[in-house]
Parts: structure tokens; C-alpha cells; sequence
């Protein structure tokens, strides 16, 4: 059976616009049930803030499983999201992708990929692009999400003949929105889908090589 | 008021409006007759042509990178910070496709006939045969894409079993299929916005569709952070947008997910079909408490090795562990022994139902059945049950609070997917000309039912596979033709009627938030128009909506303003149309007066307590035409005609 929580105190960072002074401001719940979410705590606070005609709580969620990575809240000094703004939709459009134009795919099994390839591919695609690892990150890095989309395709043998174009793309696009990387390893702690710092030693590798390579490529054009 | 109405309605329109336009040939081979009859856009002309989309789901995102591959200049919108958060990405269990790697007998005539009768009869044949034929290539093209599916040891893919099909046809990536379909069709619409082939329109909300001199010219759009109102003008717009399982407040779906799109538009005359088809599905976490804002879905999958069932005796009190083998009733494999755990959806919904309300519900709130794994991890060892579901386990535990190897889960139906939505014919063209409508919003190819992991692959086969061809076929003959821009008339109307209603929510200065009109809302539907419908409840339902609406109408609270992001306002235009069509699915569910699929009324069931369809009676979509007013809307009825399947009871026996 459920039972109730009493008198939760919520100290709630507000703030009318992105150019706004912001200030923190407390509020209180007088019973939940504990059976209820964070999100769902938030709700509750909300419904007696517009019940007394105050400003509700502004807060992005959508899925509440832990799969859209919409949700952005700070939670104690912990990261559960934001500071992605379009950032990674930039460095996806640089180079996060295949090029597949639709209709000109081979059949599906044509290329068998071993088990433990699709497998760490896998693992790397499971990044929801929530941003808490740039969140959680002092220098405000984003390398552990770009090295997870990195890591997913050029795993595959789908992915290969794009592997060091689309790092280059990526890597250079990264720079230009997010800070750089000092390896404190705060992203994987904070990055709620499990995902590997090793990633990253795999993306750095590629962008060596890719540096290498793209250049001695162009010079025989 | 109510009885009028029903009587009104009793009187169907005309289906002259309602041309499926399959083409004329076998089932079989239509499509390939559509391909080589169809007009074509020459490539260098295509980039003439603008295309609106709007939804970045699975449809919506293959849609935009498709045409834009084929040269269209495309815009495309959603009302997410990013195209990649589309509630597509919630989908676990798999995709459908008729691949037959399996060698387990499985052909595209056996995915359609699946998908016909699992949908009870209820949709048109030459859909549903277009979806089983394309869906092979939907496969390769995801493969192509980088989606990590499900390998065996050789590296070939694997596929698992889902309800309703005696063949394994379903491919997955372990529980996360939606997230890793829609990276792949992201990642592919990413790269056509890198090249500025698709403009992106993020967190813009379509709060209007405009249709000019008979044809749809473009879309209003509300931008959620500034709550600037703007006019989009295109040769054709397509509608992505989704389903409305959040009529019910408590559902599977997303938060956002609303009706609002396909309302809009139905509001400038796209007719609305089956609104009344709705799949509730059977193995969600039951409810806890009342502050519960979203319900969870358990992946369908899980009945591949899980159990279902429930004490024998009513008011038993004794814990999983200490009820013996013979004090169990593990009701699907007794009822249905054929398909057993997997009976279809709306099927093994109902029995829970039952189970639970015949005083046999487990759990605290005695509101749920048994999903047990133990004879599997006996049967499979703990690893490759974990293999197969581990993240479906882990997300349990974090829910529910119980670890599913130790004591089995606990599961209840909710609300999850809509098989109604807007009418559309053979080309995925709605009644308004120029406006499409692809994916779950759309109401085509799952008749009063949709199977397992069916929906993904419908989504992918209209985005893909039939917008991209039969949208040319619209376009061709408005070659360098003028059509309307944003600074028509009828496009500046438009938008001072958006800017009003959202000022009309602001002035109201009520007492009750959107969100409490929407609980209230989704009681009544559930209680009336849920998983058992009766004529008393519906009636009693088309008497309280219209009242609640009302008091909707003078009591609604909304603080702030329309000039910056505002989440209550914005849920206020959601729950506005969420009542709107709430009072159209009821009487839909009225007028349907026999039981198919999703749609039970208790009045027609036979003495086994199944559905009972009236093929002589209704063997026919009902898409309603807007008059002004939900509770006075036109009934019209397309008439289905079964040439390739014979019409015949369902059983899962
Ligand atoms: C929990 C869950 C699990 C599921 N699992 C499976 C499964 O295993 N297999 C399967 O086949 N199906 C599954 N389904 C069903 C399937 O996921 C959906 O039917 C399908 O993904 C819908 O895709 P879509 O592209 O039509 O719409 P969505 O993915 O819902 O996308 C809608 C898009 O429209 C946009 N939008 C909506 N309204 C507006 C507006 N007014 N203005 C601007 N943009 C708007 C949104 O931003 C979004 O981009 C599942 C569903 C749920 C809820
Ligand atoms: S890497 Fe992890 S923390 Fe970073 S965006 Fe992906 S899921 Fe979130
Ligand atoms: S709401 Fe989807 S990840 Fe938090």
C-alpha cells in the first residue's frame, strides 16, 4: 500500500526568461503519496500554484520512462538533463548519420554482423541525447554524446565507408558548440543510459586517423 | 439533448465523399498497378514543389527524408525541442515484416491476412496488403541506416513471436525498437536538414490547417517560446502527428501526445474515421495511486515466455509464492489454448478485466493480473531471460518497486494505441485535398485492432514507402500553377482566430487547470467508452461531457500570457480538443452497434462472453463530418469489400 509523505519543502530555481534575473523560491507539498514520481511531485505543486492563481513551475518532460530524454531538472546538484540546446541536433546533421537515400537498401541480411558487434553498437545507440553528461561536465563537454553516436555507426559495417568523414564532420561541429574535454569522467557517472567513457578513447582514435587519412585523400583528388 | 442527437445520427450521409480509390486490379496487384499508373514529377521540377510536414515521429521523419531525397523542398514541425523525443521513441517491443527468415511459413499473404483479421474485419484490404508487401523493404532500409536489430550468433537477424501471429516476424533492438527505428529515420532526416533540403521547425505547434478554394494551401503554427502565431504556405501538407490514446488522461502514451492536428483539420473538413477503435492493452503497471500522471507499458514480448494469471478463488489473500499449480487460474491458456499468452491484444484485455472484476485482482489495490517468469527463468536459465527482457525487468523494478525474477509482475491494460483517426484513401490523402495524413494518425490499416508491433511498421511503410509516390501523383498536374501565400486572406483569418482562442483561454479567469478538466475528462471515457461499452453508459457519457465541456468553457484557469512559453496555455488548446473528440468517440461507439476488435459492447457477445460483429450491418468505416458541433456531427460510411480474405468469426480458440 502506498503512504503518504508530508510536508516536502521544494527550493525551485525560477526564472521568467532566458535574459531574466533568476532567484531561488521555496514552496511546500503538504502530502504526497510515495508512490508518486519527481515529475509527479511537480504536478501536485503546480495544480496549488494555478488553484491560487500563482505562476506554475515551467518544466520539460514528456515520456516519463527515461526514454525521450525531454525531462531537465537539477536535482540536488545532480544532473537529469538540459544544456543541450540544438547543439546535438547540429553535430547529427554534420555527420551522425548513413547515407541510405530510401529504396537502394540490400536485403537486411546480406551483411551478417557478429553478435557482439551489434551488440556494442548497441550499447552506444542507447544514448537518449538527455545532455546530462555536458550538464554534469565542469568545462560543459559534450563528447560523450558525440562519441556514443560515433561509436554506434562506425562500429557497424554499414557505417564504414562514411567512418572518418563523419568523424572529422562531428568532432569539428562538437568544438564549435560545447567546451572541450579534460577527461574528468563526470559524464559517465551522470549519463543515465549506462553508457562507456570509452567512447570516447574510440572517437579521439578515429579523429587521429581520420585527420590522417581525409587529408591524404583530398590530396589525391 | 443526447436523444436527438442519436436519432440525427442514425441517419448516415452519403459515402459519395468517401472514394477509397484503390486501384482497379486484384488485391494483390494494386500497388504495383498504382506505381505504374501514377503521374510523375520530373526531379528537376520537384524542387518547385514545397511539402509540409508536420510530426517528426516515425512516419513523419521518414516522410520529410524521403522527399527530400527525391528533391522536394521540404519544412517540416514538431512541437519537441528536438525531432529525435517523437513518442515513437517510446516503442519497445519490435516491427513486423514478412521476411520469413525464419522458414516458419510466414509470406506477405499471411502478414496481411494477419493483420485483416486481427484488425476484426474492419479495414480496407487493399491497404493492408500494400503494408505486408512493403514491409521487407521498411527492414532493409533500417538495416541500411545503422539500426542495431537483434543478431544471432552467425550474425544473422533474429526475430521473436507477437500476439496474434503463429510466426516469428518480429524484429527488434532489444526493448528500445521505437528509439533505435526513430534514431535511424532522424539520423537520415539530419542529414537532408545539414543539406537544406528539410527546414526544421522545432517546438512550433500546428494549431491550424488552411483550406483555399477547396484545396489545403498551408498551416498555422503557434511558436512555443515566443507564442508567436505564423502561416505556412505549401503545395501539400501531411499530417505525422500521432495518436490520441491521452483522451484518457491515464495512458501509455507521452505527456504531450494530443489530438490537436488531426482535429484542427478535421475541423476544416477532414473527416474523422472509427473514432471509437481503440486499443487498450493488456500488460501496463496498474495504477498506484491518484496522482499518477502516466501509466507503463510492459512490452507485449514479455507474453512470449511470461504467464498470465490469477488466484482461482476470489478474495484470495496469499502471496504468489504460497498459491500452489492447481489454485491457479492461468485464464488465457484455459480460454484460449491455441494462442494462449499470446492471444491478441484486445482479447487478453478484456480477460483481465474480468479476472480482475470477478474479485480475482492481485496486488495492493487488487487491481492487476500475474505476469509470471518463473517456469521461463526454470526453463531458460536467468541469463537469457535477462538477455531477452533484462531493461523490460529493470524498468519494472524502478516502477513497481518488486524484482520480477523474484515475485512475478503485476500487470493491468491501459489505454495505448488509437486505430481511429483521420480518413484517408488509398493515397493517404484525407477528404481535403492536398492534405495527407500518415502513421498512427491516420486511421488505415488496423481496422478495430492493431497487432504487436504492427504500428511501427506502419508508420515506416506510409513515411517511406506510399507518401513518397503517391504524393507526386497529386502534384503533377499543379506544375507551375500559382497557389496561394501566407498574405492571403484566408491565411491572416486564420491566424487572428488562433490568436483569439488562445486570448479566449487567458480571459476566461477560472478555477480549475487544464490538467484537472483532463482527469475529469479521461473518468469518463474510461468508465464509458473504455474496454466495455454499453448504450446506457455511452448515453450517460454524451449527457456528462457536453456538461463538463460547459463548465470547462467558464471554469478554466490559465495563468500567464500568450507571448512566452506557457505550458498551461498550451495544454488548455489540448484538452479543449481532447473533449471535442471525446464526445465523438462516444457516439461513434453508440452507432456501432456490434462488438469488433477494440470496440466491445456489451449487448453483442456471444455465450462465451466474445465480440460479436454485425458484418451484414457494419461492415463499413464511419467517418464523421464536422457540422460545427462533435455532438452533431455527419456519420458517412465507406463500405469495405472483402475480395482476397472471407469474412469469418475470429478465433483464438
Ligand atoms: C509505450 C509504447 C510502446 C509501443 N511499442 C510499440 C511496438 O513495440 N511496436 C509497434 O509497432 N508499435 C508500438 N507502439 C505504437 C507506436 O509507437 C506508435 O503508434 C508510433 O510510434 C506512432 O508514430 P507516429 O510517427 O505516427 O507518431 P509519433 O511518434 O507520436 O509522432 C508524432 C509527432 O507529431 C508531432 N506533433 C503532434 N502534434 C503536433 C502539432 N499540433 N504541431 C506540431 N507537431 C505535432 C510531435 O512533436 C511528434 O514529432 C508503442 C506505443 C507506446 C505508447
Ligand atoms: S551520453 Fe548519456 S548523458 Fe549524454 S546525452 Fe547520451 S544518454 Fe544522456
Ligand atoms: S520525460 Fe522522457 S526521459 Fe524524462
Amino acid at each position: 500500500m502506498s503512504r503518504h509523505l508530508s510536508d516536502i519543502k521544494l527550493k525551485i530555481w525560477r526564472q521568467a526568461g532566458p535574459e531574466a534575473a533568476g532567484r531561488f523560491e521555496s514552496y511546500l507539498v503538504a502530502s504526497i503519496s510515495d508512490e508518486a514520481s519527481f515529475l509527479e511531485l511537480l504536478d501536485v505543486l503546480n495544480e496549488q500554484l494555478i488553484s491560487e492563481g500563482r505562476e506554475p513551475v515551467v518544466f520539460d518532460h514528456d515520456c516519463r520512462e527515461g526514454i525521450c530524454g525531454t525531462c531537465s531538472l537539477m536535482i540536488d546538484g545532480q544532473a537529469h538533463g538540459p544544456q543541450r540546446g540544438t547543439g546535438f541536433d547540429r553535430i547529427v546533421e554534420s555527420g551522425g548519420y548513413i547515407t541510405a537515400d530510401t529504396g537502394g537498401a540490400p536485403d537486411a541480411n546480406l551483411i551478417p554482423i557478429p553478435k557482439p558487434v551489434a551488440e556494442a553498437a548497441m550499447d552506444a545507440a542507447a544514448c537518449i541525447g538527455c545532455g546530462a553528461c555536458v550538464a554534469a561536465c565542469p568545462n560543459g563537454a559534450a563528447n560523450l554524446f558525440t562519441a556514443a553516436k560515433v561509436a554506434h555507426l562506425n562500429l557497424l559495417p554499414q557505417g564504414q565507408a562514411e567512418r572518418f568523414k563523419r568523424v572529422e564532420a562531428m568532432v569539428e561541429t562538437m568544438d564549435q558548440y560545447f567546451g572541450s574535454c579534460t577527461n574528468h569522467g563526470e559524464c559517465e557517472a551522470a549519463c543515465p543510459k549506462e553508457i562507456s567513457i570509452d567512447v570516447i578513447a574510440l572517437m579521439n582514435q578515429d579523429y587521429r586517423k581520420a585527420k590522417f587519412k581525409n587529408r591524404k585523400t583530398l590530396s589525391r583528388r | 439533448m443526447t436523444t436527438d442527437v442519436i436519432t440525427s445520427a442514425m441517419t448516415d450521409a452519403s459515402s459519395a465523399k468517401l472514394a477509397g480509390k484503390s486501384p482497379i486490379a486484384a488485391v494483390p496487384e494494386m500497388w504495383e498497378t498504382f506505381k505504374s499508373d501514377m503521374k510523375l514529377v520530373n526531379p528537376n521540377n520537384k524542387r518547385k514543389f514545397k511539402v509540409i510536414v508536420v510530426g517528426t515521429g516515425l512516419a513523419g521523419a521518414s516522410a520529410a527524408a524521403t522527399l527530400a531525397e527525391l528533391g522536394y523542398q521540404v519544412d517540416a514541425f514538431t512541437f519537441h525541442d528536438s525531432p529525435r523525443r517523437a513518442h515513437s521513441i517510446a516503442a519497445q517491443g519490435g516491427i513486423n515484416a514478412a521476411k520469413n527468415y525464419k522458414g516458419d511459413g510466414d509470406s506477405v499473404h499471411r502478414l496481411f491476412y494477419d493483420t485483416i483479421k486481427g484488425g476484426d474485419f474492419r479495414a480496407r484490404e487493399s491497404n493492408v496488403h500494400r503494408l505486408a508487401e512493403v514491409s521487407v523493404d521498411i527492414i532493409d532500409q533500417m538495416v541500411a541506416q545503422g539500426v542495431p536489430f537483434a543478431r544471432e550468433y552467425g550474425g544473422l537477424l533474429d526475430n521473436r513471436s507477437f500476439g496474434g501471429a503463429q510466426v516469428s516476424r518480429t524484429f527488434y533492438a532489444r526493448g528500445q525498437t521505437g528509439q533505435q527505428l526513430l534514431i535511424g529515420a532522424y539520423q537520415q532526416m539530419a542529414r537532408q536538414i545539414g543539406l537544406g533540403t528539410v527546414r526544421l521547425f522545432n517546438r512550433c505547434e500546428l494549431v491550424d490547417t488552411v483550406v483555399i478554394d477547396g484545396r489545403c494551401a498551408g498551416i498555422v503554427t503557434r511558436d512555443l517560446v515566443t507564442g508567436h502565431v505564423q502561416s505556412h504556405a505549401a503545395h501539400a501538407v501531411v499530417l505525422c502527428t500521432g495518436g490520441y490514446g491521452n483522451v484518457f488522461f491515464l495512458s501509455t502514451n507521452a505527456m504531450m501526445c494530443n489530438v490537436t492536428a488531426a482535429w484542427r483539420a478535421h475541423q476544416r473538413g477532414a473527416f474523422f474515421a472509427n473514432p471509437c477503435y481503440t486499443q487498450i492493452h493488456p500488460t501496463c503497471i496498474p495504477q498506484a495511486d491518484d496522482t499518477q500522471s502516466k501509466l507503463t507499458l510492459m512490452s507485449e514480448s514479455l507474453r512470449n515466455d511470461g504467464r498470465v494469471w490469477v488466484p482461482a478463488q476470489a478474495g484470495d489473500e496469499r502471496s504468489a509464492a504460497d498459491i500452489p499449480e492447481g489454485e491457479r487460474d492461468y485464464y488465457l491458456e484455459r480460454l484460449y489454448p491455441s494462442f494462449g499468452n499470446l492471444a491478441p491484444r484486445d482479447i487478453s484485455s478484456r480477460a483481465a478485466k474480468r479476472a480482475v472484476d470477478s474479485g480475482r485482482g492481485v496486488g495492493p489495490l487488487k487491481n492487476g493480473v500475474f505476469l509470471d517468469f518463473s517456469d521461463a527463468v526454470a526453463r531458460l536459465g536467468k541469463e537469457v531471460v535477462q538477455e531477452r527482457y533484462g531493461n523490460l525487468f529493470e524498468m519494472y523494478e524502478r516502477i513497481a518497486g518488486e524484482d520480477p525474477y523474484a515475485v512475478p509482475m503485476r500487470i493491468y491494460p491501459a489505454s495505448h494505441y488509437t486505430m481511429g483517426g483521420l480518413w484517408v484513401d488509398y493515397e493517404l490523402m484525407t477528404t481535403v485535398p492536398g492534405l495527407y495524413c500518415a502513421g498512427e494518425a491516420n486511421f488505415s490499416d488496423h481496422g478495430a485492432n492493431r497487432l504487436g508491433a504492427s504500428a511501427l511498421m506502419q508508420g515506416l511503410s506510409d513515411g517511406y514507402f506510399v507518401l513518397p509516390y503517391t504524393i507526386g501523383n497529386y502534384l503533377a498536374p499543379m506544375l507551375n500553377k500559382p497557389t496561394p501565400g501566407v498574405d492571403h486572406p484566408q491565411f491572416k483569418a486564420a491566424e487572428a482566430e488562433a490568436r483569439q482562442r488562445f486570448q479566449g483561454y487567458l480571459d476566461i479567469n477560472g478555477t480549475r487547470s487544464p490538467d484537472w478538466f483532463h482527469r475529469e475528462l479521461g473518468k469518463i471515457i474510461w468508465n464509458h467508452c473504455g474496454m466495455e461499452r454499453t448504450e446506457q453508459g455511452l448515453e450517460q457519457a454524451l449527457t456528462e461531457l457536453p456538461a463538463l465541456y460547459a463548465e470547462f468553457q467558464k471554469d478554466l484557469r490559465v495563468t500567464g500570457d500568450g507571448s512566452s512559453l506557457n505550458q498551461t496555455l498550451e495544454k488548455a488548446g489540448r484538452v479543449d480538443d481532447f473533449f471535442q473528440l471525446g464526445m465523438l468517440m462516444c457516439r461513434d461507439a453508440l452507432e456501432r452497434r456490434e462488438s469488433c476488435g477494440g470496440h466491445f459492447r456489451s449487448e453483442f457477445q456471444d455465450d462465451e462472453g466474445e465480440a460479436k460483429r454485425d458484418d451484414e450491418h457494419f461492415a463499413h468505416v464511419a467517418a464523421w463530418e464536422w457540422t460545427g458541433d462533435p455532438m452533431r456531427a455527419t456519420r458517412n460510411v465507406e463500405p469495405l469489400d472483402f475480395t482476397t480474405v472471407h469474412l469469418a468469426t475470429r478465433s483464438y480458440k
